[in-house]
C-alpha cells in the first residue's frame, strides 16, 4: 500500500519567452514554453525520488512548481492529502511549511553579508514564525548537520564547499519540514565530500523521516541514494521507475545513452564510440513524434511521425519509447533472434520485439555492444 | 626516458603564498613529466594546488607567490622559471595553449568567433582569406556544423558545448606542443561532457598534441590519461601509468579515492565511503608524512620525517613509507 506524502499529476508550467512585439518580429508563433509538460509522480513517505536529466530539461523549474516560486498552468500537487494548486497564499504558505527547498549552489544562494546564524535562522522570518529563542535554534540546526557552533558568525566565503552544503542543509530544515527538495546537492564537491553531505542526508532522512526529491546529473550518486528514479527530458518524464529496476533494465534509449556516458573509473573500460550525439532541442522547437528522436541512435520511421505513449514496459516502471528496450527478466527462454549485443541476456520477442528487432538489425552490433557494456 | 622525449619536465618545484597569516606552502618538491604525444591527468580535490601548478607552468602566479629557489620548469629545453617577458608571451600565446573549465573565460563576448580565431595567427603572413579558411576548418574538426557560415556569430550564439568546443578550437590554431586543459569539463552534462573527451582523444591522434588534463573526476582521468598524476594538499603522493594507478594503487589515500568514488561502487549502497578529517593548513606542516593525520595505514615512522617517492615498480612511485618497507 502506497503512502504517498507528495502526488504531483499532469503538472505543466509555462514561461513566457519573448514579449509580443518580439514574437512577432522573429516570427515566433508561439511565444511560450512549456519547462513542465504533464508531469506526474509520487513521493512515498520517507522515500528519496532521483530526478536526473540535462539541464534544461525542467528539472529545478519542477521543483520551485512544487513549493510554490513559480506558478503552475495545470494539473495538480498534493501535499499529503490537501491540493496546493489553487490556494490562496496565506493557506499555501502554512501547508508549504512542510516542503523545503536547497537550492543549487549553495554559496551563492547564501547572502554573502549574512552570517551563517542569520541564514539558517532566515526561513523563520521569511514565515514570519515568532521564535522565542533564534540562537537556541541556530545551535538546535547547526549541531543536526554536524557543524561546529563557531561558524555562527562564519560568512559564507569563509566557508569549504562540504560547510557550505551543510549551512544550507541547516538552513532547509529550519521548520522542521517533512519534504526536502535538494537541487544538485553535491555538485561541485570531491567525491570524499560528497559522501559525507549524503552519508548527512540519508541520516536525517533516518532521524527526521524526511522525504527528499533529489534533483541531479549525476547518476552514480542517484544509483546510490534514490529509491525511485525519473529521467527527463524537454521537460517530460521520459521514463521512471524504481532506482534499481531503471539501472539494471533501462528501457528508454535516453536513458542508456545517460548511462553509457558516465566514464567508468577503469582505463579497462574505456568506451570507443559514443552513444549520445548532439545537443538538447530548444523548447521553443519540439521535435515532431518522439522528441528524442533527433539524438536517438534507434531513431525509426515511425518516430519522426507518431509520438510514443508513455506506458508501463513492466509492473511500475514506465517509458516513452516505440521500441522499449526488452525486459530480460520477463523472458523465459532465449528467443532465436536474441539481440547480438546484448551478451547473453535471454530475450523472447514480443510483438513490439519484433520492431525493436528489425530496428536492432539496422544499426550496429557494435553501437549496441557499447551501450550495454556502457550501462553494465 | 631521454631528456627529448620529454615536453614538459618540472622537478623539485615548490610554490610558496605570502598572506598576513604566514606562508602558504602550496607546493612543495613537485616533480612531473609530460612525455611527447602522452596525455597525463592530474586529479585530486580542490585546494591541493594543481592550478597553482599550472600556473607556474605558464608564469601566472598571483603576486603574493613565492617560487622557491632550487624549483625548475623545463618546457622543450627552456627553463620557464628564467623566462623574459617576450619569451612568456610567446610561451602562452604559441607554445603551451589553455582550455579552462568555463569557456567565457577564454572567449570575447563581443568580438566573433571567426575575428578570435583569425587574430590568434597574427603572426602569420598570410592572406585573411586564408586564415579565415583554417578558422573554419578548425571548428569543423571540433564539431561545430556550418562552420564557415558561424565565424561570423558571438559567443553567446552558442551553446555551453560548442562553446567549450569552440575553446579547443582556438587552443589548437597555433599547434601547440602542450594543451592545457584545466577541468573542461566540469561544467557540461554527462552527455557533452563524453562528447568532449572523446573530441579530445579524436584530436590528439590528429594533432600529435601532448595534454596535461586536470580534473578531480577520476572516470575521465581513467577514459583519456595514459600516465596520473595524484596530488594531495601540495605534494605529488603517487604517480604512474593509469592501468597501475588504478588498479594498483600504492598510496593509502589515492586507494581511499578511489573508493570515494560511486561510479566505482558496484552494489546500490546507502552510506557512502569518505575520508575522514579534512586537508591540513599548509601554512603549518606537520613535521611526518603529509596524510599521516588521515591514514588509516599510519604507522612509527609516518610523524617523523616526511615520506620520499618510492619506486613501486618501474615508471611508478608513491609517497609512502609503506612501499618503502614493502608492506
Ligand atoms: N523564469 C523563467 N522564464 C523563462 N524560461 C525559464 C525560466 N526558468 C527556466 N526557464 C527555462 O525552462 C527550461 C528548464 O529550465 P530548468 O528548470 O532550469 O532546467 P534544469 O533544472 O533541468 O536545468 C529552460 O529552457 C530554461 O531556460
Ligand atoms: N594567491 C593566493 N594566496 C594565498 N593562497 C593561495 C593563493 N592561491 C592559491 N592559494 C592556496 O593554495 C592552495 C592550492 O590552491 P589551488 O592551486 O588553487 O588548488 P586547486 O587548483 O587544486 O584547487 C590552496 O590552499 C589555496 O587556498
Ligand atoms: S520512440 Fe524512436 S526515437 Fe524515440 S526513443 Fe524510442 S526509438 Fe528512439
Ligand atoms: S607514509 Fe604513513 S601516514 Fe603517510 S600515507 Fe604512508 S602509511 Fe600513511
Ligand atoms: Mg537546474
Ligand atoms: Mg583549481
Amino acid at each position: 500500500m502506497a503512502d504517498n506524502i507528495l502526488t504531483v499529476k499532469d503538472l505543466r508550467v509555462r514561461f513566457r519567452t519573448a514579449g509580443l512585439v518580439k514574437a512577432l518580429v522573429n516570427r515566433i508563433e508561439d511565444p511560450f514554453i512549456d519547462a513542465v509538460m504533464k508531469v506526474s509522480f509520487s513521493l512515498g513517505r520517507g522515500e528519496t525520488f532521483g530526478l536526473v536529466g540535462e539541464s534544461g530539461s525542467g528539472k529545478t523549474t519542477l521543483g520551485r512548481a512544487i513549493i510554490g516560486l513559480v506558478r503552475a498552468q495545470e494539473g495538480s500537487i498534493n501535499y499529503d492529502g490537501s491540493e496546493l494548486i489553487g490556494l490562496g497564499d496565506k493557506q499555501y504558505r502554512s501547508i508549504r511549511r512542510n516542503i523545503a527547498m536547497m537550492f543549487q549552489d549553495p554559496v551563492a544562494s547564501l547572502s554573502p553579508r549574512k552570517t551563517v546564524r542569520a541564514s539558517i535562522t532566515e526561513p523563520f522570518r521569511i514565515h514570519k514564525m515568532g521564535v522565542a529563542n533564534l540562537g537556541e535554534e541556530a545551535r538546535r540546526l547547526l549541531d543536526l548537520v554536524g557543524l561546529h557552533q563557531g561558524f555562527m558568525g562564519a560568512y559564507p566565503h569563509q566557508l569549504s564547499g562540504g560547510q557550505a552544503r551543510r549551512v544550507g542543509v541547516a538552513r532547509a530544515l529550519a521548520l522542521e519540514p517533512k519534504v526536502i527538495i535538494a537541487d544538485e546537492p553535491t555538485a561541485g564537491l570531491d567525491v570524499s565530500v560528497q559522501g559525507e553531505i549524503l552519508n548527512l542526508m540519508n541520516r536525517l532522512q533516518r532521524e527526521l523521516g524526511l522525504s527528499y526529491l533529489i534533483i541531479t546529473h549525476n547518476l552514480p550518486v542517484v544509483r546510490h541514494v534514490s529509491d525511485k528514479l525519473a529521467i527527463m527530458y524537454l521537460g517530460r518524464f521520459v521514463e521512471q521507475g524504481t532506482t534499481k529496476e531503471i539501472f539494471e533494465r533501462p528501457a528508454h534509449p535516453y536513458t542508456l545513452g545517460l548511462l553509457a556516458a558516465v566514464p567508468e573509473p577503469d582505463p579497462d573500460k574505456r568506451r570507443d564510440k559514443l552513444e549520445l550525439q548532439g545537443e538538447i532541442p530548444s523548447l521553443m522547437r519540439r521535435p515532431s513524434g518522439c522528441e528524442f528522436h533527433t539524438r536517438c541512435p534507434f531513431v525509426q520511421k515511425k518516430c519522426l511521425e507518431v509520438a510514443p505513449k508513455y506506458e508501463e514496459v513492466a509492473p511500475g516502471h514506465w517509458a516513452s519509447c516505440h521500441f522499449p528496450f526488452p525486459d530480460p527478466a520477463d523472458a523465459k527462454a532465449v528467443g532465436p533472434g536474441a539481440m547480438p549485443g546484448m551478451g547473453n541476456v535471454p530475450y523472447a520477442p514480443g510483438a513490439a520485439g519484433e520492431e525493436r528487432l528489425a530496428a536492432g538489425a539496422a544499426m550496429g552490433d557494435s553501437m549496441k555492444k557499447d551501450i550495454f557494456r556502457g550501462s553494465r | 626516458m631521454s631528456q627529448n622525449d620529454l615536453v614538459l619536465d618540472v622537478r623539485d618545484l615548490s610554490v610558496s603564498f605570502r598572506t598576513g597569516r604566514g606562508k602558504v606552502r602550496a607546493l612543495r618538491h613537485v616533480d612531473i613529466t609530460v612525455p611527447k604525444n602522452k596525455i597525463v591527468g592530474i586529479v585530486g580535490e580542490s585546494g591541493c594546488g594543481k592550478s597553482t601548478l599550472i600556473n607556474s607552468v605558464l608564469r601566472l602566479l598571483a603576486p603574493n607567490a613565492i617560487i622557491e629557489p632550487g624549483s625548475q620548469v623545463d618546457f622543450l629545453g627552456d627553463d620557464v622559471i628564467k623566462m623574459s617577458n617576450s619569451q612568456l608571451t610567446d610561451l602562452r600565446g604559441q607554445r603551451i595553449s589553455m582550455v579552462f573549465q568555463d569557456p567565457m573565460t577564454a572567449l570575447n563576448p563581443v568580438i566573433s568567433v571567426g575575428t578570435q580565431m583569425t587574430d590568434i595567427l597574427y603572426r602569420l603572413k598570410i592572406p585573411m582569406a586564408e586564415k579565415r579558411k583554417r578558422a573554419a576548418d578548425m571548428l569543423a574538426q571540433v564539431g561545430i556544423p556550418d562552420a564557415q557560415r558561424r565565424l561570423e556569430d558571438f559567443p553567446h550564439q552558442f551553446s555551453g558545448g560548442m562553446r567549450q568546443r569552440i575553446c579547443i578550437a582556438m587552443a589548437l590554431m597555433m599547434n601547440p606542443a602542450l594543451l592545457i586543459a584545466d577541468e573542461p569539463t566540469t561544467a557540461l552534462d554527462v552527455t557533452l561532457e563524453a562528447q568532449i573527451i572523446h573530441l579530445m582523444k579524436e584530436l590528439r591522434e590528429k594533432f600529435e598534441c601532448s595534454m596535461l588534463f586536470v580534473s578531480h573526476n577520476l572516470g575521465l582521468i581513467a577514459e583519456l590519461c595514459d600516465e596520473v598524476i595524484v596530488m594531495y594538499a601540495g605534494e605529488v603522493v603517487e604517480q604512474g601509468e593509469v592501468h597501475d594507478l588504478f588498479h594498483r594503487a600504492a598510496h593509502p589515500y589515492t586507494r581511499m579515492l578511489l573508493e570515494c568514488d560511486p561510479a566505482r561502487i558496484a552494489e546500490a549502497r546507502q552510506e557512502l565511503p569518505t575520508i575522514t578529517g579534512s586537508v591540513p593548513d599548509m601554512i603549518d606542516l606537520p613535521p611526518g608524512c603529509i596524510f599521516a593525520p588521515r591514514c588509516p595505514r599510519r604507522y612509527e615512522p609516518c610523524d617523523a620525517s616526511p615520506p620520499e617517492p618510492y619506486a613501486v615498480s618501474d615508471q611508478h612511485s608513491a609517497r609512502c613509507f609503506l612501499v618503502r618497507d614493502g608492506r
